[in-house]
């Protein structure tokens, strides 16, 4: 694993690497494909050998995080919607389901003798959220915070020291975070306007709250990241905590190993088809690693004084728990 | 075009179907698929291949995905159908018989766009347009973006005088987000509860009463009165246009399920994509979607025959030295390693899903441009295009 942390923080400034390991509650964000529920499980692993009791809350609704750790999203043995599923030592998983988050906020409102009528409600309610713009976003964001909470809500469950979250794509990462912010504003008074109102402030406190994000080294994912941070500005006036640039390609080659090659290559009529095949894929690689130091650089220019860590790229084979434990201990180092 | 493409061409398997096959009666293309497999690029190059045909073509995707101007080497696309020059297209090498007409839904204005078509009167529209609920949050949140774009589907269906339409659906929790988007406004106006909040009679003065229902009642202290009252002011004035809400969803629902229509898996053969694109073509086939075709991007190749990686080393010591050409030997391994992961992952989704036409489209090496890239994989899809006359 090489791990180089390669944007020095600006002069003047005190480096925030490792502030991402501060806050109880760290979002993973990013594009589709670039790795996000990899690095929300590589950093619950981390946080859990480091001894803290962690839950890593997926809210893409794959079932990804838990085949992450070995157990088959589709198996019927796998667990209900918000069920908080300890997968290794210290380290829990679970699901968010806005309409799970509903009924359990309802049961924290309601007194015991209205009960009989939760039922009712909750299935009146379940279509008003469904329906209403922006409260399953809401209900998803209340469950996050409960889950976050020194004392827990939820009677009898116990707190977490941190709590991660494998976002949903950046766009929706955006509706997720905007929520509480715009239904307090909206609502002004009532109890969603006070929960709103308590959430919205927990997530946009950096001390409370880390935002990370994943890009892979490749013109998209950079772009849709620095969309990411320009909205993020825009909607709730925040910044980036960290950034983790994922698959770096390994640094095999040097300056001036590119002419070498091609001048082998062209001047080697004599050479096998094997060594000439391994001459074009160093070639092409040492292309792909200066493509990728390039956006690298155009990351760290457009987000001067934002930690960048580079995570090397999986050498192939299935995705499992050694991969887990590599990409941990990278970030362990590098944070 | 790249030669590494050609020069891996002949290494697919002869029986397989174009997706031109696929695609010859269909009025209707629904890209599919998980993120960062290159859906975007995939919807583009479908795009291109059916207007190289001759066909009259909008491809349409959504924000906040800004990937397909990107995709089509422009800076920006709009709300608006643009009109793909051929001037612009060159680098895409493809001469094209028809017309590529591209925009970006921007779910707000779209939205604004439907209300504006659908309240009965000004009035009702004002009061949506001022509406808390529609302002603060229509525009930004998850279900609004399947709704807008299926919505604007019908449209362009019906009016856009297109022959064929090609949508890049968003990254969605689901497959069937964007399909399930007008029931789930629909069923809104159908539960009994909630249609009392829009009572004719003044709904905001209903949920503030006193002499509301017992569900109201609780509804009222579970939600809040100014959010309830937003609310229902919400769904009262987007009820005004109900008929038309209710319209466009039928509608929807028969086009999604008409023979015009087809939807193209896109997929990587990396394992996390694997199987998430499994579940999608389950969800598909649950839902009596069209699943018609499937295509594997990214895919790393090399010759079944793998190299002696020593022979190789050895073979290159005297020209590049001890180092590089060990790193040179690393760099084939690594490649072949790969491109037997990305076999395997082939081979899962052919288990699954082998009867559905499959297209592999290569990795393609090297800084490319964005229209060949465009231009490679759209030959990869559809095969070497008939020329202009």
């Amino acid at each position: 694993m090489e791990d180089r942390t390669t944007a020095p923080p600006a002069p003047g400034t005190t480096p925030r690497a490792g502030l991402a390991l501060e806050q109880r509650l760290v979002f993973v964000l990013g594009k589709g494909g670039v790795g996000r529920t990899t690095m929300a499980a590589a950093l619950g692993l981390l946080y859990a050998h480091r001894g803290a009791r962690t839950v890593i809350a997926e809210l893409s609704g794959r079932g990804e995080l838990l085949s992450a750790f070995g157990r088959p999203p589709t198996d019927p043995a796998s667990p209900a919607p918000n069920d908080e599923i300890e997968v290794i030592e210290r380290l829990y998983a679970v699901q968010i389901e806005p309409d799970r988050a509903l009924a359990e906020y309802l049961h924290e409102q309601l007194p015991l003798r209205v009960l009989a009528d939760v039922f009712g409600a909750t299935r009146t309610l379940g279509f008003l959220a469904a329906a209403t713009p922006g409260l399953a976003e809401l209900l998803s964001a209340g469950k996050i915070w409960e889950l976050a909470q020194p004392e827990r809500i939820i009677p009898g469950a116990r707190p977490y020291e941190r709590v991660i979250v494998d976002a949903p794509a950046s766009g929706h990462s955006i509706a997720l975070l905007a929520a509480p912010q715009a239904f307090a504003r909206t609502a002004r008074t009532g109890p969603i306007a006070r929960q709103a109102a308590r959430i919205s402030e927990a997530l946009l406190d950096r001390t409370q709250t880390a935002l990370l994000a994943v890009a892979t080294p490749e013109e998209a994912a950079v772009s849709e990241l620095l969309e990411l941070q320009e909205a993020l500005r825009r909607e709730l006036g925040r910044e980036l905590d960290t950034v983790l640039v994922n698959a770096m390609p390994p640094a095999r080659f040097e300056d001036g190993d590119a002419r070498v090659l091609e001048d082998a290559l062209a001047g080697g009529a004599a050479l096998s088809e094997d060594v000439r095949r391994a001459l074009a894929r160093a070639i092409a690689d040492d292309r792909e690693l200066r493509a990728a130091r390039t956006q690298v650089e155009r990351l760290a220019g457009a987000l001067p004084g934002t930690p960048l860590i580079e995570l090397a790229l999986s050498r192939g084979g299935e995705f499992g728990a050694a991969e887990l434990q590599t990409l941990a201990q990278g970030l362990g180092e590098a944070l | 075009m790249k030669s590494a493409d050609k020069a891996t061409a002949g290494a697919f398997p002869p029986d397989e179907v174009g997706l031109r096959d696929v695609l010859r009666d269909r009025r209707m293309c629904i890209c599919v698929g998980t993120g960062g497999v290159g859906k975007t690029t995939s919807a583009a190059a479908i795009a291109i291949g059916l207007a190289a045909d001759g066909r009259r073509v909008a491809l349409v995707t959504i924000d906040p995905s800004r990937r397909l101007a990107g995709a089509l080497g422009l800076s920006e696309l709009s709300n608006e159908p643009q009109l793909l020059s051929s001037e612009h297209l060159a680098p895409v090498g493809i001469a094209l018989r028809g017309e590529v007409w591209a925009m970006v839904l921007d779910p707000k204005r779209t939205f604004d766009e439907l209300i504006t078509r659908l309240a009965p009167d000004e009035r009702a529209r004002e009061r949506v347009f001022a509406n808390h609920i529609y302002r603060e949050l229509s525009g930004a949140v998850g279900g609004s973006h399947e709704f807008t774009a299926i919505a604007k589907l019908y449209e362009l269906d019906r009016d856009g005088g297109y022959d064929a339409i090609v949508l890049d659906t968003p990254p969605a929790r689901n497959a069937l987000e964007f399909v399930r988007a007008p029931q789930r406004l629909m069923q809104f106006f159908d539960v009994p509860a909630l249609r009392l909040l829009l009572a004719p009679a003044g709904f905001g003065a209903r949920v503030a009463s006193h002499a509301a229902a017992p569900a109201l009642a609780l509804l009222r202290r579970l939600v809040g009165v100014d959010l309830l009252t937003e609310i229902a002011l919400f769904f009262g004035a987007v009820g005004g246009s109900i008929s038309g809400f209710r319209e466009r969803a039928r509608a929807v629902e028969a086009l999604l399920h008409d023979p015009a229509t087809v939807c193209v898996l896109v997929s990587s053969p990396r394992g996390e994509a694997v199987r998430e694109s499994l579940s999608f073509a389950r969800a598909l086939r649950d839902a009596d979607l069209p699943l018609g075709a499937l295509i594997v991007n990214r895919v790393h190749e090399e010759p079944a025959r793998a190299a002696d990686l020593d022979a190789v080393e050895a073979a290159l010591v005297p020209a590049l030295g001890a180092r590089l050409s060990r790193q040179v030997s690393a760099s084939l391994a690594d490649s072949q390693r790969r491109a037997q992961r990305d076999q395997i992952g082939i081979g899962r989704l052919r288990a699954e899903l082998g009867d559905l036409p499959l297209t592999v489209v290569a990795q393609i090496d090297g800084p490319v441009g964005d229209l060949e890239m465009l231009g490679a994989v759209a030959r990869r899809l559809f095969g070497e295009p008939v020329q202009a006359p």
